[in-house]
């Protein structure tokens, strides 16, 4: 069944989001390679997503009724995996196999590999037709409740493929389609506006037919709200813009878009996690 | 082969494009399960959707000419259950779209019927842009992928009913132009099989899609000269038939492939691998050799290809001459 005793307070799950970006470091330093730029900025949005939002079941991951979530942008799967692992999907002990010869934590997400993920993503652009695909498949299905959320990256929106997406899904009034633009304003080469202008992302999105919000994407209260209003907004899909600071956390790696996809040595790595137990006890001590 | 149930090729031959038959399979298979559904890329007609599409209207999604998202929608489809067509023409799916076939549908391993018409020569007049010759090729690369290419529209009906059974993912190659039917509803199909559709003991003819026909054709005419080749028909280039074509092929010792599309990586391609390894024997390869089509009439493509029952005439009476 279901999980649908989520109760944690957002202290809780802001603890939760700081612990997820210990292992994301953990398991990236460990691995030798790996994103952990965009896997930290998308900590609070997983968080939200699985300690939440989702309706799902970590003990019965092919549950008929459950939500969907795709990781469009394959290479933040280390966010994905960590969530998932805290969230009791399996044993956080396995983390540290990523990218490992035969781990189940492949280097891009690859459903058959490991229960609980949904496709196979890395190449870009792909994400948001599955969920289209999925969508139409849970219409035809008779199926009314469920969700489907797409995880894409700022820079993805480059492929072309995303945008016969976006024309397609408010067509059918795919309104179970949550989808979810990591905007961290940066990609391999840079950042985004220097690479490939994307420009004024609500107005874009807005113009192929769906309800796009701004909002703050590090802000787990502000995505959890975002999406209860989506879910309210019937007559198109929504899109949620949101900003989010590349390598979240961690001082040395924010807003440098360096960090995109090169993992940190133990001494980097050991900076990393004082800066991540440092912004946890401040958690701790905060009031609810 | 009389359990064959084939056309009697001293009849005057009807004729039938092989998406015809692919549109009827697709109908019947929409009416047998539920779960058939169907998209396309603005080529309903062309593709001979339109029935399936007017009878099961909820069941069928139109993408417009968005050949990336057709096939990366069928992903989603399939990984909701659903057994899923997805039709263009070849040339631009799976001609554009290969990396999208790769990861959503090979690597995930979502049971995805790719089907591609227009394929070959043989569809004229629009030129070289449209004229797929690689498909084969780009196809039977992929790991998971089952690539079956019917030789005619009764046994593109059939292949179609036996892909919306199989839980592979699979690419349906199909042609535009009328071909001559060789088949009868009674003659067998079974995904990963060959047939030997005559038998020889001169030389063996590897055909594939309509080709087939063409030496069938070519294969009474030899007879009637004194020379028995053996034909056979590989419907399914992957998983390929290897017994059958290897059975062949020691009793024979010679072989010819012919199909529609570049021999490099093709058919040719395929065979030559399995008889290198297993049973090297002298070759030729009919096909298309490193070039593109061109405009014309499907019947001066062919002629000007070599694709015709007189060619392959010709290249047998060459081939056994030799010593």
């Amino acid at each position: 069944m279901g999980d649908k005793t989520k109760t944690l307070t957002f202290k809780e799950l802001k603890k939760q989001a700081n612990d997820i970006r210990v292992s994301i470091i953990k398991m990236v330093e460990a691995a030798g390679s790996g994103h952990p730029g965009g896997s930290l900025g998308l900590a609070d949005i997983f968080t939200a997503l699985y300690f939440d939002v989702m309706n799902c079941d970590p003990k019965n991951p092919d549950w008929g009724e459950r939500d969907i979530l795709l990781l469009s942008n394959g290479h933040c799967v280390p966010v994905q995996y960590a969530t998932m692992a805290h969230a009791g999907f399996f044993d956080t002990k396995e983390l540290i196999t990523l990218r490992k010869h035969k781990s189940r934590l492949q280097g891009h997400p690859e459903r058959h590999a490991l229960p609980g993920l949904e496709n196979t993503s890395g190449p870009l652009g792909c994400g948001l037709s599955q969920a289209c695909g999925m969508a139409l498949a849970m219409r035809m299905n008779k199926q009314t409740n469920r969700y489907i959320y797409v995880v894409m990256g700022d820079g993805e929106l480059d492929e072309g493929n995303v945008w016969e997406a976006a024309m397609l899904a408010p067509k059918y009034n795919l309104n179970n389609i949550i989808g979810i633009v990591d905007r961290n304003n940066i990609q391999i080469d840079g950042p985004t506006e220097n690479i490939m202008p994307l420009g004024d992302l609500k107005q874009k999105w807005e113009a192929f037919g769906w309800n796009a919000v701004d909002i703050d994407g590090n802000n787990i209260e502000a995505v959890i709200s975002a999406i209860d209003m989506a879910k309210a907004v019937k007559e198109k899909p929504t899109v949620l813009i949101a900003r989010t600071t590349p390598g979240k956390g961690v001082s040395f790696m924010e807003n440098d878009y360096h960090w995109h996809g090169v993992a940190p040595n133990a001494d980097q790595a050991k900076v990393a996690l004082d800066d991540l137990h440092e912004l946890g006890a401040k958690i701790e001590s905060e009031h609810e | 082969m009389s359990d064959l149930h084939l056309v009697d090729m001293g009849n005057e031959l009807a004729k039938e494009p092989t998406r015809k038959g692919f549109g009827r399979g697709l109908l019947k298979a929409g009416q047998i399960d539920e779960n058939v559904v169907a998209a396309c890329a603005d080529l309903t007609g062309s593709t001979c959707m339109d029935s399936f599409a007017k009878e099961f209207p909820e069941r069928f999604v139109q993408v417009g000419v968005a050949e990336q998202n057709l096939v990366t929608v069928g992903s989603g489809l399939a990984a909701q259950g659903k057994t899923p067509f997805v039709s263009s023409y070849a040339a631009f799916s799976p001609g554009r779209n290969w990396e999208q076939i790769r990861t959503t549908i090979c690597l995930n391993n979502q049971p995805v019927n790719v089907v591609g018409s227009h394929a070959g020569i043989s569809v004229g007049p629009d030129g070289a842009t449209h004229q797929m010759l690689e498909d084969i090729a780009l196809m039977r690369v992929l790991p998971n992928m089952v690539v079956v290419v019917p030789c005619d529209g009764p046994e593109a009906e059939r292949a179609t009913l036996a892909l919306a059974k199989d839980d592979r993912p699979s690419y349906l190659r199909l042609a535009r132009e009328a071909s001559p039917i060789i088949t009868t509803d009674k003659t067998p199909f079974e995904i990963g099989k060959a047939y030997v559709f005559s038998e020889g003991t001169d030389l063996t003819i590897i055909s594939t899609g309509t080709m087939t026909a063409q030496a069938m054709i070519a294969s009474e005419q030899l007879y009637k000269q004194g020379v028995e080749v053996e034909v056979v028909h590989v419907p399914t280039i992957k998983p390929l038939d290897k017994e059958t074509i290897l059975k062949s092929v020691r009793k024979t010792k010679k072989v010819i492939t012919i199909e529609e599309g570049q021999v490099a990586g093709g058919l040719a391609g395929a065979v030559a691998e399995l008889l290198a390894e297993n049973y090297p024997a002298p070759m030729k390869r009919l096909g298309v050799h490193d070039r593109f089509g061109e405009s014309g009439t499907p019947a001066e493509l062919l002629e000007d290809f070599g694709l015709t029952a007189h060619h392959i005439k010709l290249a047998v009476h060459e081939f056994i001459s030799q010593k």
